[in-house]
């Protein structure tokens, strides 16, 4: 492959709306999808974490261990290729389902981090203040302590989202035919040119994670002067 | 200023015809790792008495108010609230440790003000003060939402109702924050150095309002304060507290200008020296 070819505009355009479209079906479906399973998995471990529950935290403990320890890519096999072969429990999932599923778990242990911080923020007075008022804990967790730990950590779990949508291209090794499987694999493959599409796909994700990013800097700084 | 039918703070049984004292504490013990802080304290509250603590810093006074608020944990002894052990449950015939849902239920009966406010920043200044009877009285929001406001109006922030806690003086907030424990109609008020953090000149004010709850309600209150004349004026009585130890107890008029220790002098000298 021969990365610097002169620059074919009509090749580039008539490429664009595939590229697109695969950008629209599956990296943003799987990014938007893996952030919401990862923001509320995350929360719960956290919180599981917090109150210590028997049974269950050292369960997140591991979880959080084994997923931090292994890179994404032999997590998507595992899930996609390892558990529809577990006798008793597994069945068949789609490609998409495993990526989803890998991303947002895999975030989820990043989430709960952020999420203890968040919690930590919260000023020991608001959890007495509570105490004080015999508001039960659900209620504290729900009306007094989340509101405020998710708000002091909003710009860490956007730029978690932004990081997760880099990594959608790892959807390639288990088939999900997101956008850059397309530009190499299949356009790219099909023509024997790169140039074009790998530079446009690279240039869609600029496109979109450069805004996200400067958001995500501007929303830190208004809290900060909260 | 009308003096509670018992000032008796030692005898065992509620000199009431009624019977028991709002709050008892007997032979209390706390410690904080190998710090004793409070040892075999002993003393009651009538209901509707109210007492100010006095004694030098680290004499535990802060100590006893978070105790009856279950914020820290009884290391030894009992404490009653209202004739119920607050930190032991009845089990047969028997008393056991309270369990959290035990000690909720006790504990409504108590309120508390806090030196640094601690109000709710992520709510309005009426969803502060209606959240608890709601989630934990089970008022209705319309219930709650006009109880809270005639109580805000009352400390004098009728305008501030929809306003954040970020929006108010440290004055407004503890006005609202005094608020907030009287919606939930306790018992028992703990007030803990609830001017210390503020500006000078909104003081006065705050101790204000203070003074006319103690005129037209009937609430037991327990008092932290450095605030000479406030105690005067409010307390029926005061106790001097040292080393986690009542030193000596009475009247105001009594304690504060002919007291019978003089660790209490030299207390009461020192604090007024510093103003
Ligand atoms: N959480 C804690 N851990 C360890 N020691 C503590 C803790 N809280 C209080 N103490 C200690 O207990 C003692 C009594 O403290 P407390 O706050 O009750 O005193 P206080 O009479 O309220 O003093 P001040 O007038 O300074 O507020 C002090 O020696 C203090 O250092
Ligand atoms: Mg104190």
């Amino acid at each position: 492959m021969t990365v610097f070819q002169t620059w074919d505009m009509d090749f580039a355009l008539e490429h664009l709306p595939e590229l697109l479209d695969a950008f629209v079906q599956f990296t943003l479906v799987a990014t938007v999808l893996g952030s919401i399973l990862a923001a509320v998995l995350g929360l719960l471990f956290a919180i599981i974490r917090r109150v210590r529950v028997p049974v269950l935290a050292p369960v997140v403990t591991v979880i959080v261990e084994f997923v931090r320890s292994t890179p994404i890519p032999i997590q998507l096999f595992f899930v996609f290729y390892g558990f529809p072969t577990i006798p008793g429990i597994g069945f068949n999932i789609s490609a998409m389902t495993a990526g989803v599923l890998v991303l947002g778990v895999h975030y989820a242990c990043y989430y709960a981090e952020v999420y203890r911080a968040g919690i930590e923020s919260v000023p020991k007075g608001q959890w007495e203040a509570c105490t004080a008022l015999s508001i039960a804990p659900r209620y504290q967790w729900q009306r007094v302590v989340l509101p405020q730990a998710i708000r002091n950590v909003l710009p860490s779990l956007g730029n978690y989202v932004i990081s997760m949508f880099k990594e959608t291209p790892f959807l390639y090794v288990i088939g999900v035919t997101e956008m850059v499987t397309v530009a190499v694999t299949q356009i790219g493959g099909d023509a024997f040119r790169y140039t074009e599409v790998v530079t446009l796909a690279g240039l869609i994700f600029l496109a979109a994670s450069y805004p996200a990013a400067v958001a995500m800097r501007k929303l830190e700084m208004r809290l900060g002067h909260a | 200023m009308a003096t509670p039918e018992t000032t008796t703070a030692y005898e065992t049984t509620g000199a009431r015809a009624s019977g028991e004292p709002m709050i008892r504490f007997e032979e209390v013990l706390k410690k904080f790792g190998d710090l004793t802080v409070l040892e075999n304290l002993d003393f009651d509250v009538a209901p509707g008495e109210r007492v100010t603590l006095i004694g030098p810093s680290g004499s535990g006074k802060t100590t006893i108010l978070r105790l009856l608020m279950t914020l820290e944990t009884l290391t030894g002894g009992h404490i009653w609230v209202d004739g119920e052990p607050l930190w032991h449950m009845p089990k047969g015939d028997k008393l056991v440790p309270a369990n959290e849902k035990y000690l909720r239920q006790v504990r409504k009966k108590i309120g508390m003000v806090f030196q640094q406010f601690n109000l709710f920043p992520n709510m309005t200044v009426l969803e502060n003060v209606t959240e608890a009877p709601i989630r934990v009285l089970g008022k209705s929001r319309d219930e709650a939402n006009e109880k809270g406001k005639e109580l805000l109006e009352r400390v004098g922030l009728e305008a501030k109702y929809e306003a954040h806690p970020s929006q108010l003086s440290g004055g407004q907030q503890q006005r609202v924050a005094i608020a907030r424990a009287l919606a939930m109609e306790p018992r028992v008020l703990l007030l803990d150095e609830v001017t210390a953090a503020l500006d000078p000149e909104l003081v006065a004010g705050v101790l204000n309002l203070l003074r006319e709850i103690a005129e037209t309600t009937d609430i037991t209150m327990l008092i932290v304060t450095h605030e000479m004349h406030f105690a005067r004026d409010v307390s029926h009585k005061v106790m001097m507290f040292d080393h986690g130890q009542v030193v000596e107890h009475g009247p105001p008029d009594k304690i504060f200008t002919d007291p019978d220790h003089d660790r209490t002098k030299a207390f009461l000298h020192a604090v007024i020296e510093e103003r």
